[in-house]
């Protein structure tokens, strides 16, 4: 079937107006005419949506996996508890003594008479315990849902705490789970404070030659790991990566890099902005998910820093390391070779792991993001077209000006030379310019529309995450989790790609989900009709 | 027993109202408990003779969950049993939490099984969220009586108590009991608020006059009744109290558009 179909398989069965709206969402892509689509908009009430909160956003995703911030949430314990590590970053501490907070949980437990009260006390409280018993660098406060409503001011407490110690950052978010339209303006909150409180508090600076932050890359599986051997190998030194495998440390001298390499654009490019704005430091956009595409990224630092040696050692790294890849495709690819796969993740990776499936011959037959903006689908080209709705306006957007004493104008120079030569900075040209023509293109895809597509489609593997993984695999289709990879990984880089070709060749040829049949499904042990009636029917007129 | 909810603009005269009513249904032998929930703690006040009583969630918080019905409930005037639901200071936490909070925890003391005919809620002026709902939500409340005066602003007020009556008139079982009218000396106030009444789909139950003794006895900490009782003032409390015993008008009323409501306030009041 072919996807111009979708309205009469899919989108049909909604009522009139959820149809209208979900419609603007999907559309068949033509990358030489890149349709505008409807994204970040709350999603319709009744829909089962894939998104998280802004709470999540904000502690989960971004200043989840650094490993010497105590983390406290300030809220009833449900929300410290299940965002507790379930994004599986990994890290390690530089040595054994150092400090490593990430397998713990902190919560301020709020209970009723703290929501009747107030709950400043309980997080004064809080913030002192965890300082008497760790006496850590730093202290992140992250307000859910209730603390909005009841008004405690996290600021002021964090204010208050931080004089009191003197020797401790304390910061807090007002990142209430409610605040946007998905996790994405938690992205946003962490960048602002993290900008704010931390980033460009630790002037000293390493004297190697080539220095870069790598931004949007969340240690997931393992993957910074391998990405930082990466960098070593070709004498590149990272000096702070946002945020995986990090360190308070390395965010505070950040602004020290000549150059922002950004992989996840959609939760970061904030940080990148305000920094160029600040210090000068110009971004460009990399992506280190598939063999080709981490051989462009190394080859764009090279060209950024215009040095015969740095290029010639990151071409023997690459050569080095395509052998392996290149011999690992040859192994796994026969096995994958025209097979098909879907991504429904997240605001990069469901754009980036569309270069791994190629590489083995694979066809991304359709691929959308939870919590993306236009930008991300469309490209950059579009931001000044974007509506600022209420949802937005609701984000503190920061006033960054030049700060004269730090600011680098050599930097800009040469990013204003190399811009001369063709080299992109500053932009994205999002998923869609990149997508094949004809595939099919979701935001915010609903459960129900998930289960169409893989009913009607049969793709040989699906990305997504927890919440979807036990209904594809139900329906006989293999899934692959990209937010937390299935305990499998790293997948970025070379080394990860190798990994990556492996797991799917694997999975895509198993086919054991779609042995497995459930007993009523081959005799029913009971009959019933739907009778009808009013609200039986919920068609498109 | 009966259960009834005062609702009314904030400043309106609703604790004076309640108060000294309880004072008359007292004197009728009544046995009465009021809950104020106010976050001031002030609804009591004039039957316990002054601001004696510890709050059910200053209980709560200083003692915990395990507290006795004997702690938080106080005898007053006429044997009158007076609660005080309390809440966090001005501009802290969440005060509409603190009353359904504390009016569950009444309900696990069997505050309400006591021997009673009648159970008053005071509260706090206009039904700012959902938690001063409470009352007249799940049944707790099934009577509302909403003190008024000519001024727009009160009107204003208790059409919109009436709009939050309709809605969980359904599902709770709440109905109007009528409109007190707590003069201002407004022009034709009698006149306008039988006219609200009317429109409304209720009555006026009593006009209160207006009269300083009932600020003289408050200054002394007490309900007209118990400071003055041959007073003028404290027959027509007497009068009020016995026409809510008597009520037998309970209605889902029918509130009002903004332009009706201006259109009585010009017909009544500045037109003439």
């Amino acid at each position: 079937m072919s996807f111009e179909k979708l309205d009469d398989t899919m989108m049909k069965t909604y009522p009139t107006k959820v149809y209208r709206k979900r419609k603007k969402a999907a559309m068949v892509n033509d990358p030489g005419e890149v349709k505008e689509i409807q994204a970040n908009v709350r999603t319709i009430p009744g829909i089962i949506t894939q998104r998280g909160c802004t709470y999540a956003g904000c502690k989960g995703v971004v200043l989840g996996p650094t490993r010497d911030i105590v983390n406290i949430t300030h809220g009833p314990i449900g929300c410290g508890f299940y965002s507790w590590l379930t994004r599986r970053n990994q890290t390690r501490p530089e040595n054994e003594t150092a400090e490593n907070f990430m397998t713990y949980c902190f919560s301020t437990d709020m209970q009723d008479s703290n929501i009747v009260f107030g709950g400043e006390t309980l997080l004064k409280d809080a913030i002192q315990e965890a300082y008497d018993l760790f006496h850590p660098k730093a202290i992140a406060i992250f307000s859910t849902c209730p603390v909005g409503l009841i008004g405690d001011d996290v600021h002021a407490v964090a204010r208050e705490m931080k004089a009191k110690f003197g020797d401790c950052n304390v910061f807090g978010f007002s990142c209430e789970g409610y605040k946007g339209v998905s996790q994405s303006a938690g992205h946003h909150i962490a960048n602002n404070q993290i900008f704010k409180h931390v980033i460009g508090s630790d002037d000293s600076r390493s004297d190697s030659k080539f220095r870069v932050n790598l931004l949007g890359e969340y240690n997931i599986g393992g993957d910074a790991f391998v990405l930082e051997e990466l960098f070593e190998k070709c004498g590149i030194e990272l000096v702070a990566t946002f945020s995986g495998n990090s360190s308070i440390d390395h965010f505070a001298n950040a602004h020290t890099a000549d150059l922002n390499l950004i992989m996840c654009h959609r939760s970061i490019n904030y940080v990148a902005e305000m920094m160029e704005v600040k210090f000068g430091i110009p971004w460009t956009k990399v992506n280190f998910i598939g063999a080709g595409q981490s051989a462009k990224s190394l080859r764009k630092v090279g060209a950024y820093f215009e040095d015969p040696r740095l290029i010639a050692r990151i071409e023997e790294v690459i050569a080095e390391e395509m052998l392996k890849t290149d011999e690992a495709a040859a192994e796994y690819r026969p096995g994958t070779e025209g097979k098909t796969a879907m991504l429904f993740v997240g605001g990069s990776r469901a754009h980036h792991y569309q270069d791994l499936f190629a590489e083995l011959g694979m066809k991304t037959l359709a691929a959308g993001y939870e919590f993306a903006h236009r930008d991300d689908y469309e490209g950059r080209r579009v931001l000044p077209s974007i509506k600022v709705d209420a949802d937005s306006r609701n984000i503190e957007e920061l006033h960054i000006e030049k700060d004269p004493g730090r600011y680098s104008q050599a930097l800009q120079d040469r990013k204003a030379a190399l811009m001369e030569k063709g080299m992109e900075f500053s932009d994205y040209e999002g998923m869609m310019a990149q997508m094949e023509k004809g595939a099919l293109v979701i935001d915010d895809i609903s459960h129900y529309e998930m289960e169409k597509l893989v009913e009607v489609y049969k793709p040989d593997v699906f990305c997504a995450g927890i919440k979807e993984k036990y209904a594809v695999q139900k329906m006989g289709i293999p899934l692959k989790q990209l937010h937390s990879y299935d305990y499998g990984g790293p997948y970025a880089g070379f080394d990860g790609a190798v990994n990556f070709y492996k797991e799917i060749e694997r999975m895509v040829n198993t086919n054991v989900w779609g042995l497995i049949k459930a007993p009523w499904s081959n005799q029913s042990a009971m009959s019933a009709k739907y009778a009808g009636g009013k609200h039986a029917v919920a068609s498109h007129t | 027993m009966r259960k009834i909810a005062i609702y009314g603009k904030g400043g309106i005269g609703k604790s004076t109202t309640t108060q000294n009513t309880v004072a008359g249904l007292a004197e009728m032998k009544k046995k009465v408990m009021v809950i104020g929930c106010d976050p001031k703690a002030d609804s009591t006040r004039l039957l316990l003779g002054g601001l004696a009583q510890k709050t059910v969630l200053d209980t709560l918080r200083e003692e915990g969950e395990d507290i006795e019905m004997d702690d938080v409930i106080k005898g007053g005037y006429g044997e009158t049993r007076c609660v005080e639901s309390g809440g966090p200071e001005p501009g802290v936490g969440c005060a509409g939490r603190g009353i359904i909070t504390s009016i569950n925890m009444l309900e696990q003391l069997g505050a309400y099984e006591q021997d009673l005919d009648y159970t008053f809620y005071d509260v706090l002026g206009d039904v700012v969220c959902g938690g001063f709902a409470m009352p007249i939500r799940e049944g707790k409340a099934e009577e509302i009586y909403i003190v008024v005066s000519g001024e727009m602003m009160a009107m204003y007020a208790a059409n919109n108590i009436c709009k939050g009556i309709v809605k969980y008139a359904d599902a709770g079982g709440v109905r109007l009991g009528g409109l007190i009218c707590n003069s201002r000396k407004v022009d034709n106030e009698r006149e306008m608020i039988e006219e609200l009444a009317r429109k409304l789909g209720t009555q006026m139950i009593h006009f209160v006059p207006r009269d300083n003794m009932v600020q003289k006895a408050e200054i002394h900490r007490k309900t007209v009744i118990d400071f003055e009782p041959v007073h003028g003032q404290a027959d027509e409390y007497r009068t009020l109290a016995r026409k809510i015993d008597e009520n037998k008008m309970f209605v889902i009323p029918t509130p009002l558009e903004i332009e009706d409501l201006e259109q009585l306030l010009i017909d009544f009041g500045i037109a003439n």
